[in-house]
């Protein structure tokens, strides 16, 4: 235990403070092909990740929140906003109905294994995720209260700026 | 137990630092972090007698993951720590250790991992390992799982293993493969038609020595499954179906019959109309790698629940849990969007949502006939064009959802249940049940609940609850209340109050208020409650644990990085 402990104090004083990419993993789009995530963000602006579930009350608020601000964003600023299900294949079925429902008119992918989630180190949805235009993460939150998308506006403009966040 | 949340609080300190993320060595490193703890209060108004008060007073959990990934190559590790397991998780959560480390490599079209690994075959009728950390549910794999991609719109993936069962590993070894393949890869005219198309099939078998005095149980156990994926423009059909061979274990009362499943969904999804329907029936699925298991405990496969799930606090006290052994069952789901400037949709536009499930028993005819051995050890016969007699759950709700402007939007739900308490908590088996059907305790409620949301000046927010469940079963009826206000993005304050004004039992009539505090920063969270827990149900996709009652003062820290 004592030696675990040292190792992961060495991991975290000597982890060097910079951009973090996103590991190569496979997800599926809503018509059932395998797509990479990485050749799905955006070059030219920032992308902004949203991990939903259908089951999960906070990331459907967050997303219906949101869809307010991604339009005008995508259209001004040349946002990208993929919101990534982590349903299980069965509930993964319900997903297509639910945007439809929603009306949102987001990039819908399924992680129906977690192998995003499990890869980035999150432990419960909805987490969000910014993007810069290089695909670095410049920006992470977990958890949705009301008002955490005007923050989330607010991160994505000042990235897609090419300043670093300010919250 | 100091030195956990000394190692805790720097972790988190270290986290909030770094919240970035780290690059050390090249490569990236990705986790996170969480602890939970509790110190629990003699409440004699719950639990009169003590039963359910720890000896511990203070009870407390954690666990962290670690993944590093560079190029090709990635491994983790997770530590977990039960010192001691909190109440309603599995008790054989005992004590620390490393529960779960991998390598994995990937190249080109070869994905080979060694050590830990969680996978699924289709929906996972025949074979799903994975985590469930609210729930304590985590089967993880130990062993070797390669995925390869040979030609363009073929996957294949085989895995190997054993299982995990807390601390230990589960005696039986799991052994696999799966194959999908992309038609549209195969016949480019469907994919100029518009058409997606997707076929898979899967093969699984488990070894479980046996030295059973009186029964010749099978060692080796095999399942299969076929599933199929179409769709085209806005439709959307999915279907599956499992075998598998005779299986005795305890959950099935050791009888020799094979299992069977079959799922299958049919969406539409245009314009602001999302409709699916679904249909399953399963017959004698329990599937572990130690036939002798329970509970959560050893699952290969999973069997997901055809109902909606609950998040609003009431209805959720009656969710339903797949019966593994056999049910039938089917749902449909509708949402609809109003559009903007219409009469009903109003400047927002207006969200309905309706949904209709339900479950029952399979029709099964018991073999009574004690002379024919050979009889006896099938259980059951099942006529699958028959309904079974028992009902054990329906769920009809409709649900309203509206901006009435700037700074408010509320919704409006609506539930019926029903809720066979015999087979959803009490674990009654269908044979039982039909001998004396008089007995069965059931539950039907009705639950209304008014959500709204007023935004009081920029990331201020004030949202509440107000929701009553009226019925003359079980606990009888609750009303609740609740406020949360939040001050983007840091602060959350909630309060709550359930009571329990119908119990009909007059000293149970309780009040079960509970208040929270939670600070976000980033990646990180930090909660602080206090109150009061009434005993009940905790599922999380049809898998489900009891909850004891309890009251106190909680907390939990969340960390990713």
């Amino acid at each position: 235990m004592k030696k675990l402990t040292l190792l992961l104090a060495l991991t975290f004083t000597t982890a060097i403070l910079n951009a973090q990419e996103l590991p190569s993993t496979m997800l599926k789009t809503l018509e059932g092909k395998k797509v990479d995530i990485k050749d799905v963000i955006s070059s030219d602006g920032p992308t902004v990740i949203s991990f939903w579930a259908t089951w999960c009350k906070p990331c459907i608020k967050e997303l219906t929140a949101f869809m307010d601000y991604a339009i005008d964003l995508e259209e001004e600023l040349g946002v990208k906003v993929l919101a990534v299900s982590i349903d299980d294949s069965r509930n993964s079925a319900r997903v297509a109905p639910l945007v439809q429902g929603q009306g949102w008119e987001y990039t819908v992918l399924l992680d129906e294994n977690q192998d995003l989630k499990r890869n980035l180190g999150i432990v419960n949805v909805p987490f969000t995720l910014v993007l810069n235009n290089k695909g670095e993460i410049v920006w992470k939150h977990s958890g949705y209260s009301p008002g955490d998308e005007e923050t989330l506006a607010e991160v994505v403009e000042e990235v897609a700026a090419g300043k670093s966040p300010s919250h | 137990m100091k030195r956990i949340l000394l190692t805790s609080l720097y972790l988190f300190l270290g986290t909030s630092v770094y919240a970035q993320g780290q690059q050390s060595f090249g490569g990236q490193l990705h986790g996170n972090f969480q602890l939970d703890g509790q110190w629990y209060l003699r409440d004699e108004g719950i639990d009169p007698s003590g039963e359910f008060y720890p000896d511990e007073r203070f009870l407390g959990q954690g666990y962290a993951n670690f993944i590093y990934n560079q190029g090709d190559f990635s491994g983790g590790l997770r530590y977990e720590n039960y010192q001691n397991v909190m109440l309603g998780f599995p008790e054989g959560y005992r004590g620390e250790g490393i529960t779960y480390r991998f390598l994995r490599f990937k190249q080109d079209n070869l994905d080979i991992t060694v050590g830990n690994f969680y996978e699924q075959f289709g929906s996972g009728m025949i074979f799903r390992s994975y985590e469930e950390r609210g729930l304590g549910y985590d089967n993880a794999m130990d062993g070797v799982r390669i995925k390869a991609n040979p030609v363009k719109g073929l996957y294949i993936k085989g895995i190997l293993g054993r299982q995990r069962f807390y601390f230990e590993k589960s005696p039986g070894l799991v052994r696999g493969i799966d194959a999908e393949y992309n038609l549209t890869e195969f016949l480019p005219r469907l994919d100029s038609a518009g058409y997606r198309w997707n076929i898979g099939g899967s093969y699984l078998s488990k070894y479980q020595r046996s030295n059973d005095p009186f029964l010749i149980l099978p060692e080796n156990v095999a399942a299969a499954g076929v599933r199929t994926q179409i769709t085209k423009g806005a439709w959307a059909f999915q279907a599956e179906y499992a075998f598998k061979a005779n299986d005795p274990g305890a959950d099935n009362g050791y009888i020799y019959k094979n299992g069977n499943g079959i799922i299958a969904n049919l969406s539409y999804s245009k314009n602001g109309l999302g409709i699916i329907a679904g249909f399953k029936r399963i017959d004698n699925m329990s599937f572990r790698s130690d036939r002798n298991g329970s509970t959560i405990d050893m699952l290969v496969n999973y069997l997901s629940p055809t109902t909606q799930v609950h998040t609003y606090a009431l209805p959720a006290l009656y969710q339903y849990a797949t019966q593994i052994n056999g049910e039938e069952g089917g749902q449909v789901e509708a949402n609809y969007k109003f559009k903007r400037k219409t009469k009903i949709g109003g400047k927002y536009g207006t969200l309905l949502t309706a949904n209709y499930s339900v479950a029952q028993s399979i029709d099964k005819d018991f073999v009574d006939d004690s002379n024919d051995t050979l009889k006896v050890l099938q259980g059951y016969y099942s006529d699958p064009m028959r309904r079974g007699q028992i009902p054990y759950f329906h769920d009809f709700n409709v649900k309203i959802t509206k901006k009435l402007n700037k700074n408010f939007k509320f919704n409006l739900s609506y539930l019926n249940l029903f809720y066979n308490r015999s087979v959803l908590e009490d674990g009654l088996g269908d044979e039982a049940i039909l001998n004396n059907p008089d007995n069965q305790k059931l539950l039907g409620a009705d639950i209304f609940i008014f959500e709204s949301l007023i935004k009081l000046k920029s990331k201020h927010y004030l949202r509440t609850e107000t929701q009553l469940l009226t019925t003359k079963d079980d606990r009888g009826s609750m009303a609740m209340m609740l406020a949360e206000y939040s001050i983007a993005p840091h602060w959350f304050f909630s309060i709550q109050d359930i009571y329990n004004y119908g119990n009909p039992v007059i000293d149970q009539r309780l009040h079960y208020p509970l208040a929270s505090v939670i600070y976000t920063e980033g990646t990180s969270r930090f909660q602080i409650s206090y109150g009061r827990q009434q005993r009940g149900i905790f599922c999380v996709g049809g898998v489900c644990r009891v909850v004891p009652p309890s009251n106190g003062v909680s907390f939990s820290l969340t960390s990713s990085f």
